[in-house]
């Protein structure tokens, strides 16, 4: 089992990618012969450039990659660089993984029912600042230019580049470097972008790349509050391969490879972007300026890094109360009474998804868990890493633009029989599951202190026996909050649930998308609110345990 | 040493060990030493003398050359796991298992073929009471002090049963007052057990203090 598993992990990471990318092209040339197609044609291009509106969706999805990824990115570097070493810092620390944990569809939600025209901000100030007695006819929401969805998305992108960001400071010495800038006469915001951002940059450099294909091809978060006229182009080649008439699979297959096609672009101008960016940055720390004036500058970092945070958390506060609310007549702030009866109606809705939420993120991440810790198992034996390139593979499923590979590997399966399984389900999720796994769990994996092994293998245990009693053990925690992420990544998968499933096995998140459309915010409450609160389950429970069972071992505890 | 000491089969040989990084000799030693005798390698920190510990107890790095044969209990250990070979392993630090009792760190390293639960419970307890640390069994290690920690290390080697014993530099995170001591304990019963001991250190009183035969690698 040890000696394959770095061939698992490879061929579940590589494999569907390169056979759902194959089945995606073929019936794109028109080659399809259960729908009649047994030639190569440029066709399925030809109906694809006729659709109605696609130069402008594209343009909408590759804006939406890259504003995103620009905003979030800035954001965090601004951040990071006023405000490391602070006491602010230090406690906005403890609010990433929280943030992260929260589904992007529940946090749109949230962000929907917070700035909508009718919704909770503009509640606050009604009528007395407003005048309003109805909520005004604007679109703020699925606005054409998408700026709701590059919004949605950010507050979500944020706390990911935070946190691979602050996994990446400790090896640039950020403190000592900074430091020999500011006695220099630099101010500490410019003296950390020109000295350490560089070299972090490098290190999370494939993140950045994975929001910039997350952004632009997202599909839950632009249904919740992205454009809809033409709506982004992975929302419209969604529609396409769910269309009734089967003869819109050619278009669907051709429109997915332009959404690869589109995120290339969009990684292409981000190259020349990084290139300017890093010009302009080497050009003012040659300028002689010091850039001591940068109190506006953190307080607007820290503000925003705030506003972020406080969407996020007030948004879903908003989406629970609205769970139980009774009447709450627009204006109103709070709703007049407080209610099950949404939730009681639900019940019988909710149980399928829930169950369906549970059990396949339960075994999608108890066998992305085994596939990384029999990694991590194998390279501690052996003694050999895996190298640059095992950190691309790992990336390589959040790189390639889910929509893009993940329809033809649904024709793939169901060609071969295994069809719209439950089994099928939970293995879609694991390309997902198993990349944020494992890069959650390497690190404290690796930086375990090898002299417990030398020191137990010497008194005469051999490697089993090492790994089971003393490293499992004194990593546990770090392998629960690993699990604990990947459980909180599938339930927030859904592309590959509505497109794997074929809609048999709805989750409490292909539900709570679904039900976007019809806008009932009582129902989409309950719904988002098991969404949200499932992962957040996952991360308590990954810290209840080793607190309960290491109870009595204060260096276990300490590790917190 | 005695050539009777030498020539007990429980010695701990080194026969012609021979340790290389990139061409350049580390390390290049032959030597027998007999139970109850301590052997000292003296270096400066980066010379090379722990990787002779990591020679002898099976984890060099692949970075490393490395030949010459290991001999000790009349069994050829070179190419053996380092579970196989019974060298109890003593670090700087006393790495105690943290999620582990101090009882049960003992626990583990009893062999299974000690007897049943209770007689290796009680011969966890028996090292306890040697160290002074009776009633010690359940306590958190991350409560005792660092001589404790220490102490409690070195039955946790015993209690393996090695058939030698090899001290990287044990002692070196000692307070001054607590080193002679926890020193004067270790080699006692490494001497009582009639082990073999190979110590590599920097601490010239060590050497000192072990009083057999020393080797000293350049930087």
């Amino acid at each position: 089992m040890l000696r394959i598993a770095p061939a698992i992990a490879i061929a579940i990471l590589v494999g569907p990618i390169l056979f759902g990318l194959a089945a995606t092209i073929l019936p794109a040339a028109g080659v399809f012969p259960a729908l009649g197609g047994e030639a190569l044609s440029l066709e399925p291009a030809r109906r694809l450039l006729a659709q109605p509106g696609l130069w402008r969706s594209c343009a909408i999805s590759l804006a939406t990659g890259l504003i995103t990824t620009a905003i979030s990115l800035t954001l965090v570097m601004t951040f990071v660089a006023g405000w490391s070493n602070t006491r602010l810092f230090g406690s906005l620390q403890h609010l990433v993984s929280p943030l992260l944990s929260v589904p992007h569809a529940a946090a749109a939600f949230g962000l929907a029912f917070l700035i909508a025209p009718s919704g909770w901000i503009m509640r606050l100030v009604s009528p007395e600042l407003t005048g309003f007695a109805s909520p005004p006819d604007w679109l703020i929401l699925h606005d054409p230019l998408g700026l709701a969805m590059i919004a949605g998305l950010v507050v979500k992108e944020v706390p990911f580049l935070f946190l691979v960001t602050l996994s990446a400071m400790p090896q640039t010495l950020p403190r000592r470097y900074s430091q020999a800038a500011m006695s220099l006469g630099y101010g500490k915001t410019a003296a950390f972008i020109f000295v350490v951002w560089p070299r972090i940059y490098r290190q999370i450099r494939l993140a950045v790349f994975a929001v910039i294909a997350y952004a632009s091809s997202v599909v839950d978060v632009a249904l919740i509050l992205g454009p809809t006229n033409p709506a982004p182009l992975a929302v419209r080649v969604l529609g396409w391969m769910h269309d009734p008439d089967l003869s819109m699979r050619f278009d669907a297959s051709a429109g997915a490879l332009l959404q690869l096609a589109l995120t290339l672009l969009a990684f292409a101008i981000w190259l020349v972007l990084e290139r300017l960016f890093g010009a302009i940055r080497d050009g003012l720390a040659m300028s002689g300026l010091r850039f001591r004036a940068d109190r506006a500058l953190r307080a607007a970092a820290a503000a925003l890094i705030a506003v972020c945070a406080t969407a996020v958390f007030l948004g879903l506060t908003i989406l629970a109360l609205w769970s139980v609310a009774g009447l709450w007549p627009f204006a109103d702030a709070l709703p007049s009474q407080l209610t099950m009866r949404t939730w009681q109606r639900q019940i019988g809705n909710l149980a399928g998804p829930f169950w369906t939420t549970v059990s396949v993120g339960l075994a999608a991440t108890a066998i992305s868990l085994v596939v990384a810790l029999a990694c991590l198992e194998r390279e501690a034996r052996t003694g050999r890493a895996g190298g640059s390139w095992a950190i691309m593979l790992l990336y390589l499923p959040l790189i390639v633009p889910q929509v893009s590979f993940v329809f033809g590997l649904q024709l793939l399966l169901l060609s071969v029989g295994v069809g719209a399984s439950w089994l099928a389900v939970v293995f879609a999720h694991v390309i997902f599951v198993l990349p944020y796994l494992f890069l959650s769990i390497a690190d404290p994996w690796r930086a375990w202190d090898h002299r417990f092994g030398q020191v137990a293998g010497a008194a005469g245990s051999g490697p089993d026996r090492i790994f089971w009693r003393i490293r499992l053990p004194m990593l546990l925690r770090s392998a629960l909050v690993a699990a604990a992420v990947g459980f909180a990544v599938s339930v927030g998968q859904y592309l590959p649930t509505v497109l794997i499933g074929a809609g048999r096995w709805p989750t409490v998140t292909t539900e709570a998308v679904a039900l976007a459309a019809g806008g009932d915010r009582r129902v989409i409450g309950v719904f988002a609110f098991i969404q949200m609160v499932l992962p957040f389950v996952g991360f308590a429970l990954a810290a209840a345990i080793p607190a309960i069972i290491f109870a009595n071992r204060r260096d276990l505890r300490a590790a917190a | 040493m005695t050539d009777d000491n030498a020539n007990d089969p429980r010695a701990l040989i080194l026969d012609d060990v021979h340790i290389r990084l990139d061409g350049r000799t580390l390390v290049h030693v032959s030597t027998t030493i007999g139970p109850g005798d301590i052997c000292s390698i003296m270096g400066p920190s980066g010379s090379g003398k722990s990787t002779l510990l990591a020679y002898l107890s099976g984890f060099l790095d692949s970075a490393f050359q490395a030949t010459g044969r290991v001999v000790q209990g009349g069994r050829d250990l070179t190419g053996l796991a380092p579970h196989q070979r019974r060298l109890g392993l003593l670090l700087q630090d006393p790495l105690l298992f943290p999620h582990m009792s101090v009882g049960q760190n003992l626990l583990f390293a009893v062999p299974a073929g000690a007897g049943d639960r209770r007689q290796r419970e009680a011969i966890a307890a028996k090292a306890l009471d040697d160290a002074g640390l009776s009633g010690f069994f359940h306590r958190d290690p991350a409560t005792l002090s660092g001589g404790q920690k220490a102490r409690v290390a070195l039955m946790r080697v015993l209690v393996s049963e090695p058939g030698a014993l090899l001290l990287d530099e044990p002692f070196s995170r000692l307070d001054a007052d607590r080193r002679e001591k926890i020193r004067q304990f270790v080699f006692a019963k490494a001497r009582q057990r009639r082990l073999p001991v190979l110590l590599v250190t920097h601490d010239e009183a060590d050497a000192a203090s072990a009083g057999g035969e020393v080797f000293v690698i350049a930087a």
